[in-house]
């Protein structure tokens, strides 16, 4: 059977009885069965859970269930709380965590009928950029194995793009889930800071953390997002921004933009390297498309890495700090005292990277240092915030390249970690300020995809995915997969 | 930039370091507060800080009871219990 329909393709095939949920679900768990000793996309594939779920769904189905994703299959990074299921976070200490209680998000396309496929991979505790963090070993970019997927969301954007499953759960704090998308040729949305709860998603950095989807497509990106968006009073944070577009996502099929003003952010488009000739076709296909393209400026994305490594670090120091070898989580050998028992547990359970960042929360958060580098970083938060503000008053999106270049090689920045965190020079901005951001694929260097990034102002997502649906009437990039172009012309071009 | 004190950092985290660990992570965090220090070049007087993206207040919630506590369940990730209760070395004599 093709399991490389659109998500709508595969609702359609289940209503016409063209195939069962139980069928479909089996042809991907084959597929994942033979092709994840390589790709190291899950790191828990809950094959039986997924085979009753898959039949419940057949069941709800032949009695009119007629949500969209009722017995579609998805796969969810392995940061969500399932109960009943392990959920690692990507790290030792959470090895054997069974979770007693299921992530809002994930409990919400349960209930749409979604089938769950597994757990993927994913950088430790979501900090990192290559999937090389993730103590159960690096994934493998499917396009090329000697190269990463990116991360920190690297095996659902490797499973996505693999087609191990046409759609999957990821989450982005600085770009964790746009720049894989990228890197793997799929497209991935953030929403807004708020929009969809945090409630059992394991937290790294609380005011920037936000679920997001990966896909095939903008639409079915707009298939997965209304089911688990939404108010949650489970969440502090959790917006309570009424939508009624989301709402009627669920029975209409997602529209395309056809006109607006976007902007080029000219800090970005002074120098795009590698990304030039891609991103300056994809502009093509937008001004042809009846979008109007005008220079913005966002004077002050140049502080906003080190602004983010200094907030995003604080808050992962203090979250982190809930690891303590007491309650849940790993536990050292023979502790001589409780002083010993939260040292070596934390030492032994967590990785270099989450250790580095701890460090670096830490010396951010000591006296004397507080000043000079939360509260200064946390003004510049609100200077970039400011930007995207006053740039917004004269376009409705803006455009950007995900990432710098094509996914690197493994092990290529594993002893820099400043190198590695220049990767997410463009996709930072709009986690610092909040925005909604997808990236989709819109070229290829070296016959490697890269992504174009839109960039909205909040709760703006039906505009993004309609542009990006328009874009993708135009273009065939999204469609592109793994080895199966292998004389695909370089840099973007028209269909 | 003043040399970073690791061991005291890793006191304040609660982490256990070896002296390879604390000298790559002592130079690991000089090249990330050098990149960090770019901050310091932006004017910011008179910028009010921002904690939350879209500047939301904390929500209240009515005073209502609207959990169970289910301490089995929850225990039973808990590498040692007993009676209900977490089990660490002993703290007094």
């Amino acid at each position: 059977m093709d399991t490389d329909l659109s998500l709508a393709g595969l609702a359609t095939g289940l209503r016409e009885r063209s195939f069962s949920s139980v069928e479909l679900t089996a042809a991907l768990l084959a597929q994942i069965a033979e092709r994840n000793p390589q790709l190291n996309a899950f790191i828990t594939v809950t094959a039986d859970e997924a085979l009753q779920q898959a039949a419940a769904a057949d069941a709800a189905l032949a009695g009119g269930d007629s949500s969209a994703l009722c017995g579609i299959p998805l796969a969810y990074k392995d940061i969500f709380c399932t109960r009943g299921v392990r959920t690692t976070c990507g790290s030792r200490m959470l090895e054997e965590f069974i979770a007693p209680y299921d992530a809002t998000a994930t409990a919400r396309l349960a209930a749409a009928g979604a089938v769950m496929l597994g757990k993927t991979n994913m950088d430790e505790f979501a900090m990192g950029s290559s999937n090389e963090n993730s103590h159960f070993g690096t994934v493998a970019n499917p396009w090329d194995d000697t190269r990463v997927p990116g991360g920190s969301s690297g095996g659902s954007a490797c499973a996505v793009a693999a087609g191990l499953a046409p759609a999957a759960l990821g989450t982005d704090t600085g770009g964790s889930i746009r720049q894989p998308a990228a890197f793997c040729g799929v497209s991935g949305l953030k929403p807004t800071y708020g929009r969809v709860s945090r409630y059992g998603m394991v937290a790294f950095a609380s005011s920037l953390d936000q679920a997001g989807v990966f896909a095939r497509s903008a639409a079915d990106i707009a298939t997965v997002l209304p089911h688990m968006a939404g108010f949650d009073p489970l969440d502090s944070t959790s917006s309570e921004h009424e939508d009624p577009w989301l709402d009627a996502c669920t029975t209409q099929p997602l529209g395309t933009a056809r006109s607006g003003r976007i902007g080029l952010p000219k800090q970005y488009f002074r120098d795009l390297g590698v990304t030039e000739a891609s991103l300056q076709s994809a502009c093509q296909v937008l001004e042809a498309s009846g979008f109007e393209l005008v220079d913005v400026s966002l004077p002050h994305v140049d502080a906003a890495i080190p602004c983010y490594y200094i907030i995003a670090g604080a808050e992962a120091s203090t979250n982190l700090s809930r690891y303590d070898g007491v309650r849940f989580g790993h536990r050292c050998d023979n502790p001589q005292s409780l002083e010993d028992l939260y040292r070596r547990s934390r030492s032994e359970g967590f990785g270099a990277e989450v250790k580095r960042r701890i460090l670096t929360g830490t010396y951010a958060l000591s006296v004397g240092y507080y000043d000079a580098y939360y509260l200064k970083a946390q003004k510049i938060r609100r200077l970039i915030q400011q930007d995207f503000l006053a740039a917004f008053a004269d376009v409705d999106l803006i455009i950007a390249p995900t990432t710098p270049d094509i996914a690197f090689k493994r092990g290529d920045l594993v002893d820099d970690p400043v190198a590695m965190y220049q990767q997410d020079i463009y996709t930072i901005p709009a986690s610092l300020a909040g925005l909604p951001a997808m990236s989709i694929p819109c070229g290829t260097h070296q016959g490697l995809p890269l992504g174009l990034q839109l960039i909205g102002p909040h709760f703006a997502e039906k505009r993004l995915l309609e542009t990006a649906a328009s874009f993708q009437q135009q273009t065939d990039w999204h469609l592109q997969r793994p080895g199966q172009n292998p004389q695909a012309a370089d840099s973007g071009s028209e269909t | 930039m003043a040399d970073i004190d690791i061991q005291h950092l890793a006191n304040l985290a609660q982490l256990e370091l070896s002296q390879q660990e604390i000298s790559v992570v002592g130079e690991d965090l000089q090249r990330i507060m050098i990149m960090v220090d770019q901050m310091q070049a932006i004017d910011t007087g008179n910028v009010e800080p921002l904690a939350h993206p879209l500047d939301a207040r904390q929500r209240l919630r009515p005073d209502q009871i609207t959990e169970t506590i289910e301490r089995d369940l929850y225990q039973q990730g808990a590498p040692a219990t007993a009676d209900g209760l977490y089990l660490v070395p002993r703290v007094v004599e």
